[in-house]
């Protein structure tokens, strides 16, 4: 049956060879963990593209409940949580998950640190990927402020003070950050924007351009 | 093709089903989550106290304000929100409709097209009902207007929930 459909749409489309593209190549040795057991710090970096998976789609599923705005940011995410089935859950994955991407993130980076991947000719891939990392800290901060908590207005007042300390555009910076003169009612949107709109998209784009140059330039040989 | 399942196909299954199973651990929250609006029991409705005596309903329909408590999510307005029932005097016995039409859920009001006197009129698509809720025939609605369970506790109106059918 799954078949029958798969070759209807291949006869039309010809997806066979996309998707030959995207996932039938060859995982050199040094790489696949069922040979060397201590290949698995080869996988931080697709572990990390997973949990950043989990917490798209955690994300999506919060945003059905979430009301980005002061009287009831708390009330809506403490709804979700108490009320709402399976939403210590949903809101777990995503509040553990938010941790873990960056670990895992930390991992990989140290991985290809050590094995020095990062040398010619893979430079401009670590630099996407050290985007990657201030986008993964971008998507941390904006929402660690969304629900509205002492703990989450405290934190963006001190990380609004630590940009204001930038020399010269810092006031700017802050102002631009809050959307005013203090953390408040113009705040939460903006950052609730940047968490959902604007830092996974160019999340996004930027994983796409990590993928399309290892794939071009193939995985740095054995040490 | 033969019956046989190959080592291949064997691990093809495994893997898939393996897969398939995490994966729903991992939807399957999500997706309850998102669904629980549809799985709650909605709340019993209780009778409220409205501002009128017995004596005040008579076989006019009359506008009864009353405010029933509801929780819409997470808020919880005070004081209820507002509800109206046309309520009046019919064969002796208290008649409360709900304003709610039933064509498609605009309100209704008592004559207030001067073209129909002595009916309710909903606005939206002309929709039409009789004194007693009746929907007029040939205009949209095509049930009659719902009706509030009642009670005088002494001498005052009390209003219930919608009856059932
Ligand atoms: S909603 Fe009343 S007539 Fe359509």
């Amino acid at each position: 049956m799954l078949r029958a459909v798969y070759k209807w749409v291949d006869e039309r489309l010809d997806v066979t060879p996309i998707w030959r593209d995207v996932a039938d190549h060859e995982v050199p040795e040094h790489v696949n963990p069922a040979h060397h057991f201590s290949a698995f710090i080869y996988c931080f970096g697709g572990l990390t593209f997973f949990v950043v998976m989990i917490q798209i789609l955690s994300g999506m599923f919060l945003a059905m409940y979430y009301v980005p705005d002061i009287i009831n940011a708390h009330a809506s995410v403490k709804y979700l949580q108490t009320e709402v089935a399976m939403g210590t859950i949903v809101r777990g994955m995503h509040h553990w998950g938010a941790s873990v991407a960056i670990v895992m993130l930390f991992l990989h980076t140290l991985r290809v640190f050590f094995t020095g991947s990062y040398k010619n000719p893979r430079e401009f891939n670590w630099i996407v990927g050290v985007l990657i990392f201030f986008m993964m800290l971008g998507l941390g901060f904006t929402g660690y402020l969304l629900p509205w908590d002492n703990k989450a207005y405290f934190a963006t007042k001190v990380g609004i003070q630590i940009a204001e300390s930038v020399p010269f555009i810092g006031s700017y910076l802050a102002t631009f950050l809050q959307g005013g003169d203090m953390v408040g009612a113009t705040t939460i949107p903006r950052f609730y924007a940047l968490h959902v709109f604007f830092l996974p998209a160019g999340l996004l784009g930027l994983l796409a351009t990590h993928f399309i140059l290892i794939r071009r330039q193939g995985i740095s040989g054995p040490l | 093709m033969s019956k046989k399942v190959s080592r291949r196909q064997f691990l093809t299954y495994t893997l898939g089903g393996t897969a398939g199973f995490l994966g729903m651990g991992m939807l399957f929250p999500m997706i309850r989550f998102a669904a629980d609006p549809m799985l709650k029991k909605g709340g019993k409705g209780a009778f409220v106290k409205t501002n009128y005596k017995e004596d005040q309903i008579t076989e006019t329909p009359l506008s009864v304000d009353f405010r029933v408590d509801v929780k819409d999510g997470w808020y919880v307005p005070e004081g209820g929100e507002p509800r109206t029932a046309w309520v009046m005097k019919s064969e002796g016995k208290i008649l409360a409709l709900s304003p709610v039409c039933k064509h498609l859920g605009c309100t209704v009001g008592w004559e207030s097209n001067p073209q129909f006197k002595g009916e309710f009129f909903c606005p939206c698509h002309f929709g039409r009902y009789f004194k007693n809720g009746t929907n007029v025939p040939g205009t949209p609605p095509t049930k009659p207007l719902d009706q509030y369970e009642t009670k005088i506790e002494a001498g005052h109106l009390w209003i219930g929930p919608i009856k059932k059918a």
